[in-house]
C-alpha cells in the first residue's frame, strides 16, 4: 500500500510539474459542444460554423463586438446619403486572403451579389433583402444602394452570414476555409478538433496566440473532466449544470453572461384551445420562471417578459405582466370553459433547455389541470414538425438571432400568430431610423405581444463560459454566436 | 469444403442486397429533411426546395437506389450532405479509431475470459471457482458506461494519469493514441470479459462431461491435461459464437462509450448522422457495418468446421 | 450414463434448491426487487410526478433515504417506480427473443438442408445489423419511447437465441441417445421436444439470464441516451444520465440508480445460475 501511495505522489506531481512549465503559452485548446457540418458561415445556419470562424477567419464589412455594438472591420469608414439608401463604404487596403491574393472592392461585390443571387443558399438571405445593387467604384471603395431605408443595414452586415470571401475559394470554403482574418485554417480531424494557426500577413491588429484548437466535446459530462484534467483551457459555452465542479477552484474563471437568445414556450396560436387569449394567459400565470431558472439553467439566466434581451438597448422589462399565480391561471381557464383542464403535447428539442425545462413546465401545468405529453425530438424533426408544417401544440426553443423580434411578424411563422397592429409596429421600425422613435415602437412591440401572451416568454439563455484564469479576452456575452480570439491571450 | 465456402459467399451477397434494400427503404421513412436542417429557421421554402434539388434529394426513389448501390460497388460512397467530403473518407478517418479500439477491447477481454473460464472449469464448486465468477458476476451486471464514467472520475480526474477523453490522432505518436484508447477499451472489455468467462467456464465443463473426454481420462490423463488438450479446443464452439458477437458489437455499439470518452469513432458518426440526417453517411455506414458482419460470421462459421471435424461430415 | 452419487429425485426440489446458495440470493434479490416495483404502485415516499425544485439535489437524510435528484424528487421513490420500467422492458424483450429465436434455431438443427439455410441467412441477416445502432434508428423513426425499447431490444434478441439454440441443438444430434432414438423411428420434431430442448435448456438458461441482464442493460443504456421510458416515467437508464453533469456535487443521483441496476442485474443472473444447476444434475455431478 505504502509503495502504492508513493508512486500516486510521484505520478500526480510530475503532471502538477509538468503544466507550470508552460509559461507565456501562445497556444489554446478551446471546447466547442457541436462539431460544424462545415467551415463556410455563407452557406449553412448551425451556429457552430461561426463559434470557429467568425472573427477569426472570415470577416465582414463590418463586425458585431462583445456588447453587441457595430464595429468596423474590412471596411475602414462608410457614408450614408441623406435619404438612408447609399452606403459608401471605404475598404482597408493591403489586406489579403490566406491563399496571398489581393483583397480589393470586387470580393466584396462579388460576396454580396452571391449571398442574395436568386440560386443563394444562405441561411439567412433576409439581411440582403434590402439591397437593390452593389457597385465597385474602386479597388478601395464600394458603393451600396438599397430600395429602402434600412436602420439595422450595418448590423446585418455584420452577421457570419455576410462575411467576405474570395472567388477562388466561394466553393471550396466548407472544406478548406480562406479568409481575411487573423488566423487561417490548418486542419481538421472529423469528429475531434479543428486547428486554426496565426496568419502571416494579417492586416489588422496583432494577435497573441499562434495556434488555437477547437476540441469537440458533445457530452456536456465530460466538460468538467477535461478542464480539470488540463487538456481544454477553455468552453465558451459551458454546461449550467456542471459549474458547481469547477466554481471554487481557483484555476478557472466562470463568467455567466448574456446571450440573444430568449427561450421561449411557444403556442400554436391557431390550434385549440391555444387560439384563446385566456388559455394563453393562464398558461403564462402558471409558469413559475424562477423554478424554470433554477431547476432547467442551474438558477443562471434573466427571466424575460416578452421578445427581447434584458441586455439589448430596446429592452423593456415586462416580467410583472403575469407573475407566478396558480389560483389567476385556474380562473382564466373557467373561463375559457376548461375549468376540468385538457390534454396537450409538448414537443422538446435536443438541448438541455428545453428538455429540462420541459419536464419542469409538464409539471407546473399540471398543477392547473393541463395533462402534457412530452414528445422528444430531434432537430430535424423538430424543423420539420414544428417548424414547417406547424404541427404542435406546444414547444420549448431559444430563438438566439440577435434583435428578432420581427419574426411574430412573419407570415406564416410557426406561431401562427396574426396580429395586424403589431404587424405595422415592426413595418415602422423597419423604416424607422430615428433612434429614440426606434426604441418606443420596440416598446410598443414588447408590450403587445406580453398582452397577447403570444408564447409564455421564460428566459434569457446564459452563457456561461469557464476558462482558464491565467486567460484574457474572451468574451463575456454572445451577441452572436462567435468565439473572437483576436483579443485573447494568457498572462501570468 | 471448396463447395461449401462458394455456397457461403453466394448466401453472404444475397444477404447483403437484401441488406441494402431493407436499409435504404428505414432512411427513406425517416421523418425530418437534411435541407432544410442545413438552412436553418431563416431560410424560405423556396431556397430549401433549391438546396434539395443540388442534394439530389429530388430524384426518384429508384434511381437514388440504383445509384447509391452502384456507387458501393465501385467503393464510391457518395459524398457526405453535412459534411461535403466523400463518405469513404470519414469512414477511415473514423476507422482508424474504432478498429484499434474494439480489437483492444476484444484481445483484453479475451485475454482475461479464457484463463478464468479455465481457472473456474479446473476449480469447479471450490472456493476459486466461487470467487471467479462472482467476479465475473459483478462484471455481467455493471453497466459499462457506468464503469466507464467511474473510470474517468478515477484515472483522469482524481489520478490524472490518462487524458479525460478525446483522441489525438495516430498522428500524436502511438503512445498519446493509445493511451486515449486504453480507458474505453478497460470500460467496453470488462463486462464483455465476464460474459465471456462464464460462458468458457459452462462450455468447458459442459464438454469435460462427454463421453469421449471420460475416455481420456479413464485412459489415465490428468484432468488438467485433458481439459487443456482436449476440451478447450471442443468448447470453442459457444465461445467463437460469443466472440462473433461481440466483436459486432464492439464495432458499432460502442456508441455510447466513444460519447463518454468524445472519440471520433464509427459509432458516433452513424448517431451524428442520423440526427442530422445526412442519410447517405448512415446508409454507407451501416451497409459497411452490416458486411463486416456478414464477413466475421463467415469466418466464425467456417472456424466452427474447424474446431468441430463432426460438423464438417454434415455438409 | 450418470455416475453421479446421488440420483436426481432423491431430494425433493425444493429442498435442492434451498442448499442452492447462488439460488437463495438471486431469489431474494429478485423478490425484494419485485415486491419494490409492486408496491410501488400502492405507495411511494414522495410523489416522483411532482416537482420540487426548492428542494434539489439533497444529500440522503432521514426525509430523503437516498438524496433528492436536480427537480427535487426523491431518489429512492423513483427508484421504485423505475424498477418497474426495467423489469417489464427486459422481460418482454427476452420473451420476444426466446419466443421467435428457440422454435427458428430448433427448427433449423433438426430439418438442416434447405431450411436450415435460409432460416440461418435471415437469421443472419438480422443479426447483421448492429443492435444499439438499429435500436436508434427504430426510436429515431418511431420516436423515443419504453414499447418502442421493448421492440427495439426484443427483435435483437431473437437472432441470439436462435443461433445458441442450433449451436446447442446441432451438438446434440450427433449423440448416442439421439441416434437411438432417431433408430427407434421417431421423427425430427418428437426428437427436438424430447431430446433436444431438455438437453440445450441450461444453455438457453444461461443465455436467457444473459439476455435478461443484457436486456436491463440495453434499456438503460437507450435510456441513458434518451431513448428509453420518457418523462415523468422515471427510468434508471434516465437517472443516470440526469445524474452523469452532477457527479462531483451529487454522486448519490448516480451511485443509487447504478446500484439498483447492478443488484438487480447480479440478483437475475444469481437466480438464473442456481436455477440451471437445480434442474440440471449433470452439473452438480462434481458439487
Amino acid at each position: 500500500m505504502k509503495v502504492w501511495k508513493t508512486i500516486l505522489a510521484a505520478a500526480v506531481l510530475t503532471f502538477a510539474v509538468g503544466s507550470s512549465a508552460w509559461a507565456a503559452r501562445t497556444d489554446l485548446v478551446i471546447g466547442i459542444p457541436l462539431e460544424p457540418p462545415h467551415l463556410d458561415p455563407t452557406a449553412g445556419a448551425a451556429a457552430a460554423i461561426r463559434e470557429v470562424t467568425y472573427a477569426n477567419v472570415f470577416e465582414g464589412l463590418t463586425r458585431i463586438g462583445p456588447s453587441s455594438e457595430v464595429l468596423p472591420d474590412l471596411a475602414e469608414s462608410w457614408t450614408v446619403s441623406d435619404d438612408g439608401k447609399v452606403y459608401t463604404f471605404k475598404l482597408h487596403t493591403g489586406v489579403k486572403f490566406h491563399d496571398g491574393s489581393d483583397f480589393t472592392a470586387d470580393d466584396v461585390k462579388f460576396s454580396l451579389d452571391r449571398a442574395r443571387a436568386e440560386n443563394s443558399v444562405n441561411a439567412q438571405k433576409q439581411l440582403f433583402a434590402a439591397i437593390d445593387k452593389v457597385e465597385v467604384v474602386d479597388p478601395a471603395t464600394l458603393k451600396v444602394t438599397l430600395t429602402h431605408p434600412q436602420g439595422s443595414f450595418l448590423y446585418n452586415m455584420g452577421w457570419g452570414d455576410a462575411v467576405i470571401v474570395s472567388p477562388k475559394s466561394a466553393d471550396t470554403n466548407k472544406e478548406k476555409p480562406i479568409g481575411t482574418g487573423p488566423f487561417k485554417f490548418d486542419s481538421w480531424a472529423k469528429g475531434t478538433s479543428i486547428k486554426l494557426v496565426k496568419s502571416d500577413h494579417y492586416w489588422g491588429a496583432p494577435v497573441f496566440l499562434d495556434k488555437v484548437e477547437f476540441r469537440i466535446v458533445p457530452d456536456a459530462a465530460a466538460y468538467a473532466p477535461a478542464l480539470l484534467s488540463g487538456d481544454i483551457q477553455a468552453f465558451p459555452f459551458f454546461d449550467p449544470d456542471s459549474v458547481a465542479q469547477v466554481k471554487d477552484d481557483p484555476r478557472f474563471k466562470v463568467v455567466v453572461g448574456a446571450t440573444e437568445g430568449e427561450t421561449i414556450l411557444a403556442m400554436n396560436n391557431k390550434q385549440p384551445p391555444f387560439d384563446k387569449l385566456q388559455v394563453r394567459q393562464a398558461i403564462s400565470y402558471a409558469l413559475d420562471r424562477k423554478a424554470i431558472i433554477d431547476g432547467a439553467s442551474a438558477g443562471l439566466g434573466l427571466p424575460i417578459g416578452s421578445h427581447m434581451s434584458p441586455t439589448n438597448k430596446y429592452y423593456v422589462d415586462l416580467t410583472g405582466r403575469y407573475p407566478h399565480d396558480v389560483a389567476k391561471a385556474k380562473e382564466l381557464l373557467k373561463e375559457a370553459g376548461l375549468e376540468n383542464g385538457f390534454k396537450a403535447t409538448l414537443k422538446l428539442p435536443p438541448p438541455s433547455y428545453a428538455r429540462l425545462g420541459g419536464e419542469i413546465i409538464a409539471s407546473e401545468l399540471r398543477e392547473v389541470g393541463i395533462d402534457l405529453e412530452i414528445i422528444p425530438v430531434e432537430w430535424a424533426q423538430w424543423l420539420d414538425q414544428v417548424f414547417t408544417k406547424k404541427d404542435y401544440d406546444l414547444t420549448i426553443v431559444s430563438h438566439t438571432e440577435p434583435n428578432d423580434i420581427d419574426i411574430y411578424s412573419r407570415k406564416g411563422y410557426y406561431f401562427n400568430y396574426d396580429n395586424p397592429a403589431f404587424d405595422k409596429v415592426i413595418a415602422d421600425v423597419e423604416l424607422t431610423a430615428d433612434e429614440a422613435k426606434r426604441k418606443e415602437l420596440y416598446a410598443q412591440a414588447q408590450k403587445i405581444l406580453a398582452d397577447d401572451a403570444v408564447v409564455g416568454f421564460l428566459y434569457e439563455l446564459p452563457k456561461v463560459g469557464v476558462w482558464d484564469a491565467k486567460l484574457q479576452g474572451l468574451w463575456e456575452n454572445a451577441p452572436i454566436p462567435a468565439n473572437d480570439l483576436t483579443k485573447v491571450k494568457w498572462t501570468d | 469444403m471448396t463447395a461449401y465456402l462458394l455456397k457461403r459467399l453466394v448466401i453472404a451477397a444475397i444477404t447483403l442486397v437484401v441488406a441494402s434494400m431493407v436499409v435504404f427503404a428505414v432512411l427513406e421513412v425517416l421523418p425530418g429533411d437534411p435541407a432544410r436542417l442545413m438552412l436553418g429557421m431563416n431560410a424560405s421554402a423556396d431556397q430549401v426546395a433549391l438546396l434539395r434539388n443540388q442534394m439530389g434529394l429530388d430524384a426518384p426513389l429508384i434511381l437514388r437506389y440504383l445509384h447509391w448501390v452502384g456507387g458501393l460497388v465501385t467503393l464510391d460512397f457518395g459524398r457526405s450532405y453535412t459534411y461535403s467530403v466523400p463518405v469513404i473518407d470519414l469512414v477511415r478517418e473514423r476507422l482508424v479509431v474504432s478498429l484499434p479500439l474494439a480489437l483492444m477491447a476484444l484481445t483484453l477481454s479475451t485475454a482475461i475470459a479464457i484463463p478464468v473460464g479455465l481457472f473456474a472449469a479446473s476449480r469447479q464448486g471450490r472456493a476459486g471457482d466461487a470467487i471467479a465468477m462472482g467476479t465475473a458476476q459483478l462484471g455481467v451486471a455493471v453497466p459499462n458506461f457506468w464503469f466507464a464514467l467511474m473510470l474517468i472520475y478515477l484515472f483522469a480526474v482524481w489520478l490524472r494519469l490518462v487524458p479525460a477523453g478525446g483522441f489525438p490522432g495516430w498522428s500524436a505518436g502511438a503512445w498519446p493514441a493509445l493511451k486515449a484508447l486504453l480507458l474505453p477499451a478497460v470500460a467496453l472489455a470488462l463486462p464483455q470479459a465476464a460474459i465471456l468467462a462464464r460462458v468458457t467456464r459452462s462450455a468447458l465443463i459442459e464438454v469435460m462431461n462427454e463421453d469421449y473426454i471420460r475416455t481420456a481420462r479413464a485412459k489415465g490423463l490428468p484432468y488438467r491435461a485433458v481439459l487443456w488438450r482436449h476440451a478447450l479446443r471442443n468448447a470453442m464452439i459457444p465461445v467463437l459464437t460469443i466472440l462473433g458477437l461481440q466483436f459486432a458489437f464492439l464495432l458499432a455499439g460502442t456508441i455510447i462509450i466513444e460519447n463518454v470518452f468524445y472519440l471520433p469513432g464509427l459509432g458516433r458518426l452513424v448517431f451524428q448522422a442520423i440526427t442530422q440526417r445526412d442519410l447517405i453517411v448512415v446508409e454507407s455506414v451501416v451497409m459497411l457495418l452490416v458486411a463486416a458482419v456478414i464477413i466475421v460470421n463467415l469466418l466464425v462459421d467456417m472456424s466452427y468446421a474447424l474446431a468441430d471435424p463432426r460438423l464438417r461430415g454434415r455438409q | 450414463m450418470t455416475v453421479s452419487h446421488e440420483t436426481p429425485g432423491s431430494r425433493s426440489l425444493a429442498s435442492r434448491a434451498f442448499a442452492n446458495r447462488s439460488f437463495v440470493a438471486g431469489f431474494i434479490v429478485a423478490v425484494l426487487v419485485a415486491a419494490m416495483a409492486l408496491l410501488s404502485y400502492l405507495w411511494t415516499p414522495y410523489d416522483v410526478t411532482r416537482l420540487v425544485i426548492s428542494d434539489k439535489t439533497l444529500p440522503p437524510s432521514s426525509a430523503h433515504w437516498f438524496g433528492t435528484d436536480h427537480f427535487g424528487r426523491d431518489i429512492l421513490s423513483m427508484i421504485m417506480v423505475g424498477a418497474r420500467n426495467s423489469i417489464a422492458v427486459a422481460l418482454v424483450a427476452v420473451g420476444i427473443g426466446m419466443g421467435f429465436g428457440v422454435p427458428l434455431g430448433t427448427l433449423a438443427a433438426a430439418r438442416g438442408g434447405l431450411v436450415d439455410d435460409a432460416l440461418m441467412r435471415l437469421n443472419d441477416l438480422f443479426f447483421a445489423f448492429p443492435a444499439l445502432l438499429s435500436a436508434i434508428m427504430i426510436t429515431a423513426i418511431f420516436g423515443p419511447g419504453a414499447v418502442n425499447a421493448i421492440i427495439a431490444i426484443g427483435i435483437f434478441n431473437i437472432p441470439v437465441f436462435a443461433r445458441v439454440a442450433r449451436a446447442g441443438a446441432l451438438s446434440i444430434w450427433p449423440r448416442e441417445f439421439v441416434l437411438a432414438a432417431r433408430a427407434a423411428g421417431k421423427g425430427p420434431a418428437r426428437i427436438t421436444v424430447e431430446h433436444i430442448l431438455p438437453n440445450i435448456a441450461t444453455l438457453l438458461l444461461v443465455q436467457g439470464t444473459i439476455q435478461f441482464a443484457l436486456g436491463i442493460l440495453a434499456e438503460a443504456g437507450l435510456s441513458y441516451l434518451g431513448l428509453g421510458a420518457q418523462p415523468p416515467m422515471p427510468s434508471w437508464g434516465r437517472m443516470l444520465f440526469d445524474a452523469q453533469t452532477r457527479m462531483a456535487t451529487a454522486p448519490w443521483m448516480a451511485i443509487f440508480p447504478g446500484m439498483a441496476i447492478v443488484i438487480t442485474v447480479l440478483g437475475l443472473n444469481l437466480l438464473g445460475d442456481g436455477i440451471a444447476d437445480i434442474l440440471d444434475p449433470k452439473s452438480r455431478r462434481r458439487a
